[in-house]
This record gives C-alpha cells, structure tokens and sequence, in this order.
C-alpha cells in the first residue's frame, strides 16, 4: 500500500514547484507593471523589483498624448474585427462540408487534396509579398486579412467538433425540409459553441499580435498595428525628441525614462489580450480537448 | 459553400507557390513578372556559396531540434504535475497563469525579455548576483544565445501545450486506475503504468507531427531577439530570407532560400504524417 508519508511529502513538494513555475510566468507582467509605473530615479537606479516604486502614472499620460498610439490601437481593432469575421465565416464554411463523408459529398477527396498541398507546401515570403503588391493592396487592412484568412488549422479543428454531433440531427432537419446551409448554421453551430469560442480566441491572439505583416505590408506609419508600432517605435525608442517646451508644459515628462516607458508601452498594448483570456479558458479547454488530434 | 475559401486559397496560397519560379530569375522589381530573364540555378548557387550558408542552416536545424524536443517533454512532465493536483481552484489558477505567456506576442516578450535579462540591471541577473553567480549575458554572447532562444520559447509555450495531455489524461477509463490500486499499485505506480502509457500515442503523435518543424526556428522570436553579434550562433533561414529579400531587396536569391526551406520542410511533413498514420491510425482529415 503507499506510504502516506511520502504522499504528503510529494504534495507540499508539488504545490510549492507549480506556484514557483507559475510565478515565474507572471515575472515579466509584474516586472513590466512595476517598472511602468515607478519614478525616473528608482528605475534608473536599479531598484525596481516586482512592486512600483514612487508610483506615477507620467509614462502613461506621455504614451497616451500621442495620437499615432490610437491611431495604431485602431488599425488594430479594425483588423481583429474584420479579421475575425471573414476567418471565422471561412473556417465554418470549409470545415462543414469537408466533415461529410465521401458518400454524401462526392468531390471531398478532390478539395482535401487541395486544401493539404497549402499545408505542406507554400510560396514563402518574397512571392506573397509580391502577390499582395499586385493586387494593390499595399496599406489595406485586407493585406493583413485576406493572406492568412484560411488557417488550415482551425479548419481542421471545427471538422472534427462537427463529427462528434450526431449525424441523427442532421438527418432529421433535412427531412423537415431544411437546406444544408440551414441545417448548418440552426443545428450545427449552436452546438458547437466551445470551439467557436476556441478558434475565436486563436483568431483574436493572432490578429493581436501580429506584427511582421503589418512592417511590410504596410508602408506609411499611420496605418500600422498596434504590434508593429510597438516593434518599430518602442524597441528603438528615443527620448531626444522631447522637446523643451512640452517639458516646460508638463514637468511630470521628466520622471520618464525610457525603460519604463517602454514597459508601460508594452503593457498598454498587451493588456487587452491578457484581461480577455481568462474568461475564455474553460472554452478553449474543452474545445481543444474535443477537436484536436484525436481524428 | 466552399468557393470562398478555396478563391482565398488559390491567390494567397497557390499562385505564391507558383511565383516560387522567381528563384530561378534574376528578378529586377521594375520589370513585370514575365518580363523577366531566367538565370536556371544561378541563384541557388549564389546563396550556397554565400559565407555562413551552412552555419544558417545549422544554426536552424540545432535552435528548432532543441525547441521541438523540449516543447514536447516539458509540458508532459507539468501536465503530470498538475494532474496530481486535488484543489480544483488551485489547479485552475495555476493553469491560467501558466498559460499567460503563450498570449504574449514576442515583441513585448522581446521587450521585457531585453529588461530582466540585462547583464547589469537584470532581474534574473540580480538574483543570480545575490546567489554569488557571475552575470550572463544570455542576449548577447554568442554561445549562451541558441540556449536563451530555446529557454524562452520553452517558457512561453510549456503552459499552452499541457492543455492537449491534461485533456487526454481525462479521457482515461477510471476502472484502469481501480484495477492498478487493487493491484496495490500507488500513486506514482499508477502514473508510470496507466497514465503515461495512455498518453503515449499523443506524445508519439506531435513528435511525429513536429519533425515537419526542423526547420523552423521561430522567426518572430528571433528576430526581435538577435542582434549583429550574435548572428554566428543566432541566425535563421528565416532572418536570412528577410535580410536578403526586403531589406536588400535580393528577390531572386531569397526567394531561392525559401524555396529551398519549402521543399525540405514539405519532405520531412510528409514522412511525419505517413509514419503517424502508419503508427497512430493518424488521418489529417
């Protein structure tokens, strides 16, 4: 029989290892919180840990007057919209029908074919790029949109949730005289709310966080995702351009150094993403665990 | 219903994979696409020949083996852990943190990680300090970078990948853990024969799965983390591409570089996915 003992000792031991492993996955944030909020002398001097020293709020007023950050917080927005609406529509409309069996949709075996070659083959980035240049679509939203919007894998997630609702509903909806397209979005989709939900969270991160796409498909820096202006501004940030006048307006301007302006940066345009993920968990769980490689 | 997509798919997907000739042209962006002039292998060539082809490449292949092989030990290992966990709400909270990282893109990660790194002002460093340990420069030395790349991926992504092994781990029949415990096995007996013998078919899996990934390293990580000095031990196909291709705006070579990439991943895809089916009954659709 097991000794209780050594039970006990592997509890405490396993508790203590996890809440260590974890705190160190929430080190950067608190880092990041701390330095962003704590005065010019501290953070300069190396003392900052993981609480705020001198607490001040100067970094962020300083992000917040520049109207490029809410320009790039927009551009952002628009493309984790638009991008989640076309991406998930096309994932739903690819994966229905490819989840029938050959018996009833006599052309799957063409269209599996075809979907697989972009999964194991693609053009790789000069030709894309090149693509999107053609098509004029240069400083669009739809350069950041329309190149990715088929993520085979997703497709490949949503089919196999489609297979475990029983084929009995969907037989009984046809009888009644329901289209496909019908019994598609009144039996299907409603049943298959975790991993909607799943893929919505993978489309919203992605879109996010994206931000090579927007570097070079995009070449004015008004038009710029949030990411890339964080990629482009922040990393190599410089504080020169504080100009005598706007410190003579708002003294509060030398408090900034630009560490902590740069972590209250990143903060600002993380934050989103780290607040919406939580309440999507027990979702992606349980979608994850329906859909993925158990095919 | 499918028209849409497969439209998407034929311009973004198929006429790049057709706009792959570009590596056997030498490609003056001025000219139209058909105007221009057919070099054959001149290209290949080129960038074979060019200094550190072949570091690059191995560089590559030893960041994105190290990442594969941790990214699949790591998260069994916690996903075990945490399955020992009784307190549901200690569990959960745990697992929301351990996810956090994964929702980070790696250029704020860059950004902090260029912060509690820092061989002078340093979190880690700091601490390490107090423990009497000697600085690392873990961004900058060329010999500690590869370890630092695959550390940090391993750290961002841990979390996120137990989710697929906790998930398989509840669909276990509970009766074999009650025969194991007639059996007198204990809880660990019963981790090492019924649990992870249970999760072997996944792990085996995305091993299998994850040999299309030799070679890829991680260009958003890399990018975003390397620097000039570096470059010996640090540098990709992927930064190379981009280097070559937009920011010297080389589209012939470049281009043959992810060519190159392409057909060697698009082989070793293939092997993956014939042994998974071969040995898991694995089918991708």
């Amino acid at each position: 029989m097991e000794n209780y003992a050594s039970r006990k000792v592997f509890v405490v031991f396993n508790v203590l290892l996890l809440s260590f492993i974890a705190f160190l996955c929430l080190l950067p944030i608190l880092n990041l919180i701390a330095v962003s909020f704590s005065t010019r002398s501290v953070v300069e001097a190396n003392q900052v840990g993981l609480w705020p020293k001198g607490f001040n709020t100067s970094s962020f007023q300083y992000i917040f007057a520049n109207p490029q950050f809410f320009k790039s917080l927009w551009n952002t927005v628009e493309r984790t919209f638009l991008g989640w609406v076309v991406e998930l529509g096309l994932t739903i409309l690819i994966a229905y029908p490819l989840s029938k069996s050959q018996k009833v949709f006599r052309l799957r075996g063409v269209y599996v074919w075809f979907f697989m070659v972009t999964m194991v083959f693609n053009g790789g980035l000069i030709p894309t790029y090149l693509v999107v240049n053609e098509l004029d679509l240069v400083n669009s939203v739809w350069s950041l949109i329309l190149p990715e919007a088929v993520v085979m894998f997703n497709v490949l997630l949503m089919l196999n949730f489609f297979r475990t609702i029983p084929g009995e509903l969907e037989e009984a909806a046809l009888i009644d005289g329901a289209g496909w397209l019908v019994t598609m979005v009144r039996v299907y989709l409603p049943l298959s709310l975790p991993s909607l939900a799943t893929i919505t969270l993978f489309i919203l991160v992605r879109h996010w966080n994206s931000w090579f796409d927007g570097l070079i498909f995009m070449n004015l820096p008004d038009r710029y995702p949030l990411m890339t202006y964080l990629q482009t501004m922040v990393l190599n940030l410089d504080l020169s351009q504080l100009s005598s006048t706007a410190l003579a307006n708002n003294p509060q301007l030398l408090e900034i150094t630009g560490r902590s302006l740069r972590s209250a940066m990143i903060l600002a345009c993380t934050l989103p993403i780290l607040l919406v993920y939580p309440f999507l968990q027990r979702f992606f769980v349980k979608g994850m665990l329906l859909g993925s490689v158990k095919g | 219903m499918l028209l849409p997509g497969v439209i998407l798919t034929i311009i973004f997907r198929y006429v790049p994979i057709a706009g792959l000739s570009i590596a056997f042209m030498d490609y003056q962006p001025v000219f139209g696409f058909f105007d221009q002039r057919w070099v054959g292998w001149d290209n290949f060539e080129y960038v074979f020949n060019l200094p550190g082809f072949f570091n690059v490449l191995w560089n590559t292949l030893f960041i994105a083996v190290m990442k594969i092989i941790g990214n699949l030990a790591v998260p069994v290992m916690f996903a075990l852990l945490l399955n020992e966990v009784r307190n549901r709400l200690f569990k959960q909270s745990i697992q929301t943190m351990l996810y956090l990282p994964h929702f980070l893109s790696w250029v704020a990660l860059a950004g902090v990680l260029v912060d509690i790194l820092s061989p002078s002002s340093g979190i880690i460093n700091n601490t390490l300090a107090a423990l009497g340990i000697k600085p690392i420069f873990f961004l900058g030395d060329p010999e500690t970078f590869p370890y630092t790349l695959v550390l940090t991926d391993v750290w961002k992504e841990f979390g996120w990948g137990t989710i697929i092994y906790l998930a398989s781990i509840t669909t276990i029949d509970p009766t074999q853990y009650e025969a194991a415990i007639i059996d007198g096995a204990g809880r660990w007996k019963q981790t090492l024969h019924v649990t992870l013998p249970a999760l072997a078919p996944v792990i085996l899996l995305l091993m299998v799965l994850g040999i299309g990934n030799v070679l890829q390293a991680g260009f958003d990580q890399v990018y975003n983390l390397y620097s000039p000095q570096v470059y010996r031990t640090g540098d990709i196909i992927d930064t190379l591409v981009y280097r070559i291709g937009i920011v010297d705006v080389q589209f012939g070579p470049a281009t043959a570089v992810g060519f190159f990439k392409s057909a060697v991943s698009f082989v070793l895809i293939v092997i993956g996915y014939k042994m998974a089916n071969k040995w898991a009954g694995y089918k991708v659709f």
